[in-house]
């Protein structure tokens, strides 16, 4: 009987607590979100030593220069143009990008398929070997298979991605023929084929165009094995670890001795267990994909948000960069906000408390 | 020093310097610290891989500084008229030549210190930045604490080599501006360390010894919380490091990094991509160069951490 009578109270605590951490939970998100406007103003309006004479190049007469400066507000006091800028930027305004003349959302909106399709295709990669891989190298710790799946992460750790994206491509397009390049599709089919969602993969396959989705598949499957890879050492390197972490529980002594099978401790038990942090890692190496694909997308001509943002930096597009910077913080803050929030869920050890 | 212990010969007749060197009963604490040298330094060449490593980068240094000696030819004056594009194995030019008829191994060899220039340059920025301000928010706790590190997670949060992009943009591209970039970017994860370290050991009972003696807050940072974060924290700036050559050969890549007569590896990449169907040598080299020395840089981390850090051995 005393433990509902204690209930009560217990209950209301928890709620509370839930509420504490909600809180905070929007504090942390509210203060990141604001840190990486007030960076990416910072290097927008504060580095450069004249934004106004990087518009109208030096030779502009004072006038222009100071009307030029009027408008754009770099009268203002500092803080007076952050609060605009943080205006314009919560209401989804990047400035006009000089490149396309289009607004910076809108550019990015039209890219952003792109990057998180080929992201996607690497993370699966990466997962679907690099969790097996890790498995198996803790199992046999010390066998040739953990020596094998070290240096093959190692490796994926120290090899400048953009350098295997050429070789790559000097071997599997130019030589064998097996893959296409560039871009994403064929110009045959770039102007038959209206995406729907953008992902193209999924598009093709929805309308039941097979041919498309072939060629599709033939252009993503070289830059997605790359980011795989990318993403399948660091998988590989912590599934292992976890594993390792795991199968030295007593659990397994437990299970062992109740005469279940290797296979079934292994791949049920312990990997069940060690899924919990897993989750993070792969989530969090799927928001490192999104960066990462910065360089690929460069080396593949691949048109997402990357090859956008490196483009609009060899034109001095600073709308476009910064706004592109702001787009992809603002995924990354998300990805490892949503990964934290993951982890709570699945592991019920932190749900008590 | 304050020895409190008599002075004793460093070698007894009958004892060897490996007895000396592990005994358990030190007698000064200069044989405790060479001991325990000794001891990690037995671990560490037990991991093959790890001395591998230890071999790369020791040679990469050497490289780096008789590079004028070892370089057959000129960095950055090539001969144009009898010399351009040859493949590697062409008599006078091992790894060929890329299109201005410059050798690539001399090229190589010249470059190697700017890669050794710009990670030695990020580790002296960000391994004290970060370690300042993560034991300073760890000893100091509250306020300045919880300040110091929403910053530090707003820098973390921040994906890096985009953020790097950004900076470089803004600054201007160049070797000097992308090492700033990459310093920028790379202090977080130090002062996160470092307070962690900081927490274990800012209520033991040497610290209070040190601050009943009188100790200023700055002096126990100092003298008594920072080196006791210095190994993990080396360990983790030499893992990092292979991170930074990569990030360093990515913004040369993109043509943000150094700029072209510079023989720095990532530019030399992007200058032979667009020979890469004909002439594959003028890209494949460099990569080559890059992959051996943060490989280098990985193993030589990897046994450092092991060496250093036993519960983590093994994982």
């Amino acid at each position: 009987m005393a433990a509902i009578e204690a209930s009560k109270p217990a209950r209301r605590r928890r709620v509370r607590g839930l509420a504490v951490n909600f809180g905070r939970f929007a504090i942390m998100l509210a203060t990141t979100f604001l840190g990486l406007l007030a960076v990416t103003f910072f290097i927008g309006r504060v580095v450069p030593i004249d934004p106004v004479l990087a518009i109208v190049g030096d030779r502009a007469p004072a006038s222009v220069v100071e009307r030029v400066r009027e408008q754009m507000g770099f009268n203002l006091p500092l803080w007076e143009q952050f609060f605009i800028y943080l205006k314009q930027a919560l209401a989804g305004d990047f400035g006009i990008s000089v490149l396309t003349t289009n607004p910076v959302l809108e550019d990015i909106r039209n890219v952003f398929p792109a990057t998180l399709e080929l992201a996607t295709v690497g993370t699966l990669i990466g997962a679907g070997l690099g969790v097996p891989l890790g498995v198996v190298a803790a199992v046999r710790r010390g066998s040739i298979a953990d020596q094998i799946v070290r240096i093959v992460g190692l490796i994926g750790y120290s090899v400048p991605i953009f350098w295997l994206g050429l070789l790559s491509l000097l071997l599997f397009y130019a030589r064998l023929k097996w893959v296409a390049y560039p871009g994403r599709l064929d110009v045959a089919y770039e102007y038959t084929f209206t995406p729907i969602t953008g992902l193209y993969l999924f598009d093709a396959a929805w309308t039941r165009q097979w041919d498309v989705l072939w060629d599709a598949f033939r252009h993503i499957i070289l830059p997605g094995s790359l980011l795989g890879y990318f993403s399948l050492a660091y998988i590989s390197r912590m599934t292992r670890s976890f594993m390792l972490n795991e199968l030295g529980q007593e659990y397994i002594v437990a299970a062992r001795a109740k005469g279940l099978s290797e296979r079934r401790i292994v791949w049920f038990h312990a990997l069940r267990n060690a899924s919990v942090p897993l989750v993070t890692v792969i989530a969090l190496s799927y928001a490192g994909l999104l960066e990462g694909s910065v360089l690929t997308e460069t080396v593949f001509s691949w048109p997402g948000i990357g090859l956008y943002i490196t483009n609009s930096l060899q034109n001095a597009d600073m709308n476009a960069v910064l706004g592109g910077t702001i787009v992809i913080g603002s995924v990354f803050i998300a990805i490892n906000l949503f990964s934290d929030f993951l982890y709570r869920l699945l592991d019920p050890r932190t749900r008590a408390k | 020093m304050t020895d409190p212990s008599s002075p004793v010969p460093p070698m007894a007749s009958n004892e060897s310097w490996r007895d000396w060197l592990l005994t358990a009963e030190p007698h000064s604490r200069h044989q405790a610290r060479l001991g325990r040298a000794y001891v990690t330094w037995r671990r560490f060449s037990e991991n093959r891989l790890a001395v591998t490593g230890l071999l790369i980068i020791v040679a990469l240094v050497l490289i780096a500084a008789f590079a004028d000696l070892l370089a057959p030819h000129s960095a950055t004056i090539g001969n144009l008229a009898g010399a351009r594009l040859l493949p590697p194995g062409s008599p006078g030019f091992l790894l060929g030549t890329d299109d201005q008829g410059r050798d690539i191994l001399s090229r190589l060899l010249i470059g190697s210190r700017i890669t050794l220039a710009v990670v030695a340059l990020v580790a002296i920025i960000a391994a004290p930045v970060g370690l300042l301000i993560g034991t300073v928010s760890g000893f100091a706790g509250g306020y300045v604490d919880a300040v110091l590190m929403r910053i530090t997670d707003i820098f973390l949060a921040f994906p890096k080599l985009i953020l790097a992009l950004a900076f470089v943009a803004a600054l201007g591209p160049g070797i000097e501006n992308a090492v700033i970039a990459i310093a920028l970017t790379s202090w977080p994860p130090y002062a996160r360390l470092a307070r962690a370290e900081t927490l274990g050991v800012r209520n033991s009972d040497y610290i209070s010894a040190v601050r009943l003696m009188g100790a200023s807050p700055a002096r126990i940072v100092i003298r008594h919380i920072m080196p006791m974060c210095l190994s993990s924290l080396i360990v983790r700036v030499t893992l990092d490091m292979a991170g930074i050559i990569l990030t360093a050969a990515g913004l040369g890549f993109l043509g943000l990094g150094a700029q072209p007569p510079m023989p720095e590896w990532g530019t030399m990449i992007a200058s032979g991509r667009r020979f890469i169907l004909d002439q594959w040598w003028v890209a494949t080299m460099p990569g080559i160069a890059i992959l051996i020395v943060s490989l280098g840089f990985n193993l030589l981390g990897d046994g450092l951490r092991d060496a250093l850090d036993p519960r983590e051995a093994g994982r």
